[in-house]
């Protein structure tokens, strides 16, 4: 797989899921009405700059909090196509995996990353390209390489159940 | 090389011959539960996965708590929607006025058993391992595919220890312990963990502050906080019919030889009550450096601290008093047996005669969904899990978290106090 965009960096290290998608909007259960509640609690303008080229780039311990997958069906609706993260909170990491949205625990190339730099992800290669500098992709267990590999957990279950 | 508690549960309930931190394997469910959020979201992931039948109706909870009773006619439709999937299914579905708080609900209800291993699609599943129980927070796809397999992909986590030293001082519960864990460690401090929880001072903890200390154990980042079940978890689960069979021995323990990647000792004896300020929980302070501050609402409840315990701790306090004129407290029971035991105690009529309003068990405020929500510039104790900024309504509010003595003297004072000042 191959993903190209831009840095879209969100600042700080422990940003919270309730920031990011506040407790008020759980009650909405469809993705392409939640996008418009994302980041609501942090920096509502971050909205402007999501989309298919917008490769979000995190600090430490992105994403800890509640299970609310909310937050991540809204980056998926925007079409966001990558997370280059310092760390990522666990549960938030597996939303990311189950719902087919590439995530890299990459902290030398989020660090290098500021906003705007050219990203380019070639898993194949296990590259992450940041302005042209190149990190090395995490390594990742067989069984999540394989979720990742059908574009997550619905297609996996879908395959296992026919 | 022995195995640690988690080890040996996962174990139990995956095909691998061996486990080892960081090996990714396919767990089996003994329960799996959803709320009106949660619920909704899978029932759609699970419908895209073309799947019409639930793994066993018999291993299936859903819980109307966390927008209940509706907040609005949106959150009515989800729950209405919850309700018709688990009659359509046939599992156990809990509505308002016979439930409660989903996870202090299901441990009462003999859904949690030492040894089991239990999905919930709310982060604070991690409260079941005050049982002894693998209880982890998932996603809502996750929980379909939970609901379609009986099973999910699980990194195996390594094993924080955690030694509580000595006897706990007046005044100091288990959200002190808790707290006192996470302000060490930090909000990231047990990622790809579990805690576990051990020393004289965890086993002299009572089931409900084993729920409190356990609650919180993904505030550190942990996959859950067990508790090595003994005869207190035993005695507990001798007055209620187990919904799941047991499947592992009673004295389930993690090996003298099995590997922990840390280990962090708590000494009760200098342990004063704490507080986590604004907008982290792992913030933590002794009370001392917190005492003065002004509070404009106080809330005893939630998934962590509305237990009987903490409302007879609250009562303690407000018995004979008043809530101060400049401050609003709101008790919320957890769950509807807690509120009857609670009110034949006479405890709710301390309550509202001291001025707080007395809720429905509900997630309500805890959350900022409804029934307390927090406006610009407020500032709240709460006994609640989390202080992130917007937790409880507006991002210019302030959320405190402490236990319940300190939060029942901050609504008589107005103010953090020392909770021994007003009640001595």
């Amino acid at each position: 797989m191959i993903v190209e965009g831009t840095a879209l960096v969100i600042p700080g290290d422990d940003v919270d899921t309730d920031v990011m998608y506040p407790g008020a909007y759980l009650n909405v259960d469809d993705p392409e009405e939640m996008k418009h509640y994302l980041f609501d609690g942090y920096d509502p303008s971050l909205r402007d700059h999501l989309g298919p080229d917008a490769v979000v780039v995190t600090g430490w311990n992105f994403g800890l909090g509640s299970s609310r997958e909310h937050v991540v069906q809204a980056l998926r609706a925007w079409g966001v196509p990558a997370l280059v993260g310092r760390s990522f909170a666990r549960i938030f990491r597996r939303n990311c995996v189950n719902l087919g949205l590439a995530i890299f625990e990459a902290p030398e190339a989020a660090e290098a990353a500021s906003p705007g730099s050219r990203m380019r992800i070639d898993t194949d290669a296990g590259e992450i390209l940041v302005d042209g500098k190149s990190f090395a992709t995490p390594p990742v267990a067989a069984l999540v390489a394989e979720l990742q590999a059908v574009g997550g957990l619905v297609p996996w279950v879908e395959e296992r159940t026919r | 090389m022995g195995h640690t508690l988690a080890e040996k549960i996962l174990l139990a309930h995956t095909d691998a011959d061996e486990v080892r931190p960081g090996d990714v394997v396919m767990v089996r469910c003994d329960v799996v539960m959803a709320n009106d959020v949660s619920g909704p979201v899978a029932f759609r992931a699970l419908e895209r996965m073309g799947v019409r039948k639930v793994f066993d109706p018999g291993r299936v909870v859903m819980v109307a708590d966390h927008f209940a009773p509706a907040k609005d006619a949106r959150s009515a439709e989800l729950q209405q929607r919850l309700k018709r999937w688990s009659e359509e299914q046939g599992v156990t579905f809990y509505d308002q006025g016979r439930g409660g708080i989903e996870h202090t609900l299901l441990c009462e209800e003999g859904w949690i058993v030492p040894g089991s291993v239990v999905a919930g699609g709310d982060s604070h599943t991690c409260t079941y391992g005050a049982l002894g129980a693998f209880g982890t927070g998932l996603g809502s796809t996750d929980i379909a595919a939970c609901l379609a397999l009986g099973e999910f992909w699980q990194a195996v986590p390594s094993t924080i220890g955690v030694e509580f030293r000595g006897e706990k001082q007046p005044f100091v519960t288990g959200k002190d312990l808790i707290l006192a864990v996470i302000g060490r460690i930090g909000v990231g401090g047990a990622t790809n963990a579990v805690l576990e929880f051990v020393g004289e001072g965890a086993r002299a903890l009572s089931i409900d502050e084993r729920l409190a200390v356990a609650n919180m154990a993904v505030e550190a980042g942990a996959e859950t906080g067990l508790f090595p079940p003994d005869e207190m978890v035993s005695d507990y689960l001798r007055d209620r019919d187990s919904r799941v069979p047991r499947t592992v021995p009673d004295d389930l323990a993690s090996d003298e030889d099995a590997a922990f990647a840390q280990t962090l000792e708590i000494d009760l004896e200098t342990l004063p009550p704490l507080v986590a300020l604004p907008h982290l929980p792992g913030n933590v302070v002794p009370i001392a450096e917190a005492i003065g501050t002004k509070i404009d609402q106080v809330y005893i409840g939630n998934c962590s601290n509305g237990t009987m315990t903490d409302l007879r701790q609250t009562a303690q306090i407000l018995k004979g008093r008043a809530i101060h004129p400049d401050c609003r407290a709101i008790v919320v029971p957890a769950t509807q047996r807690i509120y009857r035991e609670a009110m034949r105690e006479g405890l709710l009529d301390v309550f509202v005669e001291a001025g707080a309003s007395v809720s429905t068990p509900t997630c309500g405020a805890c959350f900022g969904g409804h029934m307390g929500v927090l406006a610009a510039g407020e500032r709240a104790v709460t006994t609640t899990n989390r202080n992130f900024r917007g937790r409880m309504g507006s991002p210019e509010a302030e959320v405190y978290l402490a236990n319940a003595y300190v939060a029942a003297a901050a609504a008589v004072a107005g103010e953090i106090v020392h909770p021994g000042e007003v009640a001595p």
